[in-house]
């Protein structure tokens, strides 16, 4: 007897399999048996929210050569054309070795810098099969000011150019139009002004964008510092990315002239409320060096 | 002797699926983009679809599974064109509408018509194209070309890049089948 109600059981579930000639559903109902990890893609446009990196790598073999531009302030009015007259200029190229692994080197005009960095993606936001609320980076540089000696009289060592910059990058991509980020940072100066003055400086960012549809969003990008230098700003910047193929325009209204984390968090003078403002844009094209459909993707 | 019964009707209900169903995980589906600008190309590997002896037929395609040369790119067809994320996959259903036109015994290629509903980002429409079906050793396989329509899926492409993208896309499945095991 329990082996006829096992047979019938059987045939009763193959049935049901059989009955079931809806052959799509079957399909849908095989697929949402194998949950599979979808990875949150596109939480920022860039790989910068607009001074400050943004949790977005580069993929791998992508290189990107970015143009940033900052005018004058804004309050210099006519005369200046509200700034337009004056331009600060960085210009750099970031890599994608790896999905997770991205280096940069770049060179500004103001004070004459050089900078690098590597990005390591150690998170990544996910859904399905592994969970995962965020995506952290870590951000490592070196900035390299080269304006010559103020006293070359006195002895002046290499090292006392050097700028360093340790950063982790918190984001999450809450839903299609509205991502954020939370940056805390920490920025080495080797030479300080005043005897005083801290060289290891603390601050926190924060940085989202909205999307406003498919191809703009505005992005809002805010430093906070925990210990600063005298007479130094808080950065904060507003401004939209604009997409179109394989650029991304970004333009934006900042107070922040410099362009490298030193000179953007630590070093800025200019106050939003006595319209020390300027207007500025990034531009980025980025190129493919290595077929994406060549490369092994783990997971 | 009811358990004859039962175990014959069960041995005739396996049989009976295991012949008539064929599925595949693997399937392919390639689209190619062919503009004077710009040719895009993209791939995706992972197509699951089931086909019946009786023509009928299925496919379950992840939008974010297209593989593109430039990530951007692919970036952008899952965001801005696709958007996968409100949209996660394509489908079809339909049936060939002359089975009788396939031996399933004898190798060889035969010309079906297919008819069915085809569902792109969110929106179905009544599809209806060629495809060959070959049989060589048992093995069965299918493939069809055909356009799809941008417009007819209300995949909206931006005036910026109408000269990149081409209005009809031009899609290959190929799709080799194994008999389905439960």
């Amino acid at each position: 007897m329990p082996k006829q109600v096992f047979l019938f059981g059987l045939i009763l579930l193959s049935s049901s399999l059989f009955a079931q000639d809806d052959l799509l559903k079957m399909l849908e109902e095989e697929a949402a048996s194998e949950p599979t990890t979808e990875y949150a893609t596109a939480t920022f446009k860039s790989t910068r929210i607009i001074n400050s990196q943004s949790v977005e790598n580069l993929s791998e073999g992508t290189l990107d050569f970015r143009i940033l531009h900052r005018f004058g302030y804004v309050n210099t009015g006519i005369y200046e054309l509200f700034g337009l007259d004056r331009a600060s200029m960085r210009m750099s190229f970031d890599y994608g070795i790896k999905d997770w692994l991205t280096v940069g080197v770049g060179r500004s005009t103001f004070e004459k810098q050089y900078d690098g960095f590597i990005k390591a993606k150690i998170l990544r936001q996910s859904k399905g099969k592994r969970n995962m609320p965020i995506t952290l980076n870590y951000i490592a540089g070196t900035m390299i000011k080269s304006l010559k000696w103020t006293d070359p009289e006195r002895e002046n060592y290499f090292s006392s150019r050097l700028y360093y910059l340790h950063q982790i990058t918190i984001g999450r991509k809450f839903n299609q139009n509205f991502s954020l980020q939370i940056m805390p940072t920490l920025l080495h100066h080797n030479l300080v002004a005043n005897v005083g003055d801290p060289n290891d400086l603390f601050s926190v960012g924060v940085g989202g964008r909205i999307k406003l549809n498919k191809r703009v969003s505005l992005n809002v990008e805010y430093f906070y510092q925990i210990n600063k230098l005298p007479g130094t700003v808080n950065p904060l910047s507003i401004g939209f990315d604009i997409e179109t193929g394989g650029h991304v325009f970004q333009l934006h209204f900042t107070n922040a002239i410099g362009m490298t984390e030193r000179s953007f968090i630590t070093e800025n003078k200019g106050r939003w409320d006595k319209g020390d403002i300027m207007f500025g844009f990034n531009l980025s094209r980025s190129f493919t060096l290595k077929d994406n459909r060549k490369i092994k993707k783990k997971d | 002797m009811k358990s004859t019964i039962f175990s014959f009707a069960l041995l005739f209900s396996f049989t009976a699926q295991a012949q008539e169903i064929f599925s595949t995980k693997t399937g392919q589906i390639l689209f190619f983009s062919d503009n004077p600008i710009e040719k895009i190309e993209a791939t995706n590997s992972e197509v699951s679809s089931l086909l019946k002896k009786d023509g009928e037929m299925a496919f379950n395609v992840l939008i974010k599974g297209f593989k593109f040369e430039r990530a951007l790119m692919q970036e952008h067809f899952n965001e801005n064109y696709l958007e996968s994320d409100k949209f996660p996959k394509a489908s079809f259903k339909g049936k060939i509408t002359n089975p009788e036109a396939i031996n399933w015994d004898k190798d060889g290629e035969y010309n079906v018509k297919v008819v069915g509903d085809l569902t792109i980002h969110g929106e179905t429409q009544k599809a209806n194209h060629d495809a060959i079906i070959s049989i060589k050793g048992g093995k069965i396989s299918g493939k069809s070309k055909f356009k799809v329509k941008c417009a007819d899926y209300k995949i909206k492409i931006p005036s910026v890049v109408k000269d990149k993208i081409a209005e009809n896309i031009d899609v290959t499945v190929e799709c080799n089948y194994e008999p389905l095991k439960k």
